[in-house]
């Protein structure tokens, strides 16, 4: 029986403290998966920390996986969603030579179709940010690569849900 | 990541009137007073440099904390494993930084996989030092992490009462689990204003669900309309305390129970509904009816794969109810039709108003046509053999005789361990001391010296293999040093027995490095001034274990047995349990 591999986004609430990352990273390693993107960062309730994790698992996998993250102590909540569940973006950044920004007026237009914004320029190099999905990142970079980027890096999946995670009223609960 | 690198108080604590003045103290004057408030006054451990301070105020406080020095920190912990399960209160291990740190690990992973509360305290370098690879320095928390429940290390003496105080909460509550305190050197030597309050909530963590009563009561409605109920009982009610409810539940409802290796105990072994170990090496009317039954009851177990053998052939035709405290374990290995989420004793004492007397005398019968097969084929071969050599069955049934059952039995890994869960006559609750999960060998002996030390009152007699009493026979020096009087009876095969039993079975009689060659045990207690025996043949078992038995302080009993016995029933490794083996 098996089961279909699936993009799981998944949304964990933790107290921040040190050594968390090692916890929950070390419950994908024990199972062997790969994690395709990690983003670790505040949440919307002070002092919470929120990880965003991508993985591609069976919804099985995903749901035992969520139990073992679930269970550790400074895990308030985690969650697992599909795509369709979520809203999620991923950003970008690409350091190009500026004098290709003035010889080369197709850059220019690439800039505009695809809703890029320059960050900064200088003499040397400009900088390039571009958020979206992971298909739109990925064709600014095809088309910027026949020109030769000098240094491109992409940000981890952040998604926040279409449904409510109740993480609040949960904390509200232990105060009482 | 923006980690802060303090702790933020998310805990609640119990305010007990009196309690709530300051007193200038050092970290390491604290860590004692935290022990003592923790009610942790006999611990074990090993000193080095970065955990001196510590060991240097334990001198100050010798008569409020017994702390024992075992000769590897591995045996520090399991001696903690063994205080920990014969008493269901927190064991404590305790070690320096560096490679004193790492020797805990194997209890440590021990102990989590066996659900055995235990904190583990471990000196580290100064804070300055972190991370420079200075001497002694490794970085247990993050080595410690996969296999700890939660870990912690505390950089100022500031944080050590807050910190204790959860590590204990946290080893304790819930799914019980080993934690592990990393604590620097300077927090140990700073002088702060301590004042302690003991843990009583965390606000991230959960230590057990809420018992759901419409759960409760489907549970119920299932286990009386079946005509063939089966529960599998496992540690989860003994660390639950929840002894009494089962055994009302059993004898209301009249269903046939068994036990996981670690469940043991927990009904008294003569019980009439008690119908053995399911597993591996269990019994052979529980494993091979698992597949008959129309409705299992789990409680308080993880369907380890030992027990279960191929899940694909795993109780497919039954409702399966799942009695669990850890959310993750319910459906993890086999799927349930009801998951009652929550703490044994009190899931239990909701489902019993609701479960109906009734009787199932021709599926018990079913129990004792199988037992009597399993009998004929085995156990009496095993406990009453007519050949030469000594069997490690007659062994145990002579412990049960002269103990009367009411032993406390440790055991190590091995086949020694199977015969001793198998044939161990157990009256009282908490008497089953082995390592489950993990198989470590070398467990015994140093958790038989926690165990007796927690229950002085009780027996306690380690039942080991010549393999595993080899891994950490160091001990006999603590229990030479600290007069404890555990009985040690080493069944002595010349092999790593049960590997040589797979290899006999399933590669072809190749004995690739099991036959030991083994020193004079006798001579070895002796070096160490334990009084010790040897005996080869049946008719002088007896006697010497009587004399063991009556013998005050520690005994080395070494039985020489049957070089190539087999512990059967078995399932073989990836075969279903009704494809038990009898032979």
């Amino acid at each position: 029986m098996e089961q279909e591999i699936i993009k799981f986004t998944i949304s964990i609430y933790t107290e921040n403290n040190i050594g968390l990352l090692n916890r929950i990273s070390a419950i994908f390693q024990k199972r062997h998966i790969n994690v395709d993107s990690l983003n670790t960062s505040a949440s919307e309730i002070e002092g919470v920390s929120r990880f965003t994790i991508v993985v591609r698992v069976t919804e099985e996998q995903m749901k035992k996986i969520i139990g073992q993250i679930d269970k550790q102590v400074e895990v308030i909540k985690a969650y697992y969603h599909t795509d369709e569940e979520t809203i999620y973006q991923e950003s970008c950044l690409f350091k190009i030579k500026s004098d290709l920004l003035f010889e080369e007026r197709q850059i220019q237009n690439i800039i505009k179709d695809s809703d890029a914004r320059i960050v900064t320029v200088n003499r040397e190099f400009f900088v390039l940010e571009k958020s979206g999905r992971r298909n739109e990142v990925d064709m600014l970079h095809r088309e910027l690569s026949a020109f030769g980027i000098m240094q491109f890096v992409r940000s981890g999946r952040i998604a926040v849900t279409k449904d409510e995670m109740k993480v609040t009223e949960m904390l509200e609960a232990f105060q009482k | 990541m923006n980690f802060n690198k303090n702790m933020q108080s998310k805990t609640t604590h119990k305010k007990e009137p009196g309690k709530d003045q300051h007193v200038r103290m050092s970290g390491s004057e604290a860590m004692v007073k935290c022990l003592i408030e923790e009610g942790a006054t006999t611990i074990y451990g090993y000193p080095g440099g970065a955990i001196m301070p510590f060991y240097d105020e334990l001198h100050k406080h010798q008569d409020e904390i017994h702390h024992v020095l075992t000769r590897h920190e591995q045996g520090a912990t399991h001696a903690a494993q063994g205080y920990a399960r014969i008493s269901g209160q927190v064991g404590v291990a305790v070690a320096t930084s560096g490679p004193g740190a790492t020797n805990l690990i194997t209890g440590i992973a021990d102990a989590q996989i066996d659900s055995t509360p235990i904190v583990c305290i471990t000196g580290q370098v100064y804070e300055h030092l972190l991370g420079s690879d200075a001497f002694q320095e490794t970085d247990i928390v993050g080595i410690s992490t996969p296999v700890t429940k939660w870990n912690h290390q505390i950089t100022s003496a500031e944080e050590i009462p807050e910190v204790m105080a959860k590590a204990f909460y946290i080893a304790k509550s819930g799914r019980p689990g080993p934690v592990l305190i990393d604590i620097t050197k300077n927090a140990q030597l700073e002088e702060f204003d301590f004042h302690y309050e003991k843990c009583t909530g965390v606000r991230s963590y959960k230590p057990a669900p809420p018992v759901d009563k419409e759960k409760v009561k489907e549970a119920a409605e299932l286990i009386n309309t079946a005509k063939k109920p089966f529960i599998v009982w496992g540690q989860g009610v003994i660390l639950g305390e929840a002894e009494q409810e089962l055994k009302k539940l059993i004898e209301k409802a009249q269903i046939p129970a068994a036990w996981t290796i670690l469940g043991a105990s927990a009904i008294p072994t003569t019980h009439p509904l008690n119908v053995g170990m399911v597993g591996m090496h269990g019994n052979y009317a529980p494993n091979m009816l698992t597949n008959e039954c129309d409705v299992l009851i789990a409680i308080g177990m993880r369907f380890d794969d030992r027990v279960t053998g191929r899940l694909n052939d795993y109780a497919k035709q039954a409702k399966v109810i799942h009695f669990e405290i850890d959310p993750a374990e319910v459906d993890k290995n086999v799927k349930t039709d009801i998951a009652v989420l929550g703490d044994a004793k009190q899931s239990l004492a909701t489902l019993l108003p609701f479960i109906k007397k009734n009787s199932h005398d021709s599926w018990l019968k079913k129990f004792k046509d199988l037992y009597k097969i399993e009998y004929d084929k085995v156990i009496k071969h095993d406990l009453s053999p007519k050949k030469e050599g000594l069997t490690m069955g007659e062994v145990l049934k002579e412990i049960n005789k002269q103990t009367s059952g009411d032993a406390a039995i440790v055991s190590d890994v091995g086949q020694h361990q199977m015969i001793a869960c198998r044939y161990a006559e157990f009256n009282k609750t908490k008497s089953n001391i082995t390592s489950g999960g993990l198989g470590t060998m070398g467990f015994a002996l140093p958790a038989a010296i926690g165990a007796k030390m927690a229950a002085p009152e009780r027996d306690v007699v380690a039942v080991v293999g010549d393999g595993g009493y080899q891994m950490t026979i160091q001990e006999l020096g603590t229990i030479f040093q600290t007069k404890v009087p555990v009985k040690i009876v080493i069944l002595n095969n010349n092999f790593l027995g049960m590997v040589r039993q797979w290899q006999q079975l399933f590669f072809d009689k190749r004995y690739a490095q099991t036959e030991l060659v083994n020193p004079d045990f006798i001579q070895i207690a002796k070096g160490y001034y334990i009084n010790a025996e040897q005996v080869s043949k049946r008719e002088e078992l007896s006697t010497a274990v009587e004399k063991m038995m009556n013998t005050e302080g520690a005994y080395v009993l070494e039985v020489c047995v049957e070089k190539e016995d087999n512990v059967f029933p078995m399932i073989p490794s990836g075969a279903s349990v009704s494809e038990i083996r009898l032979e």
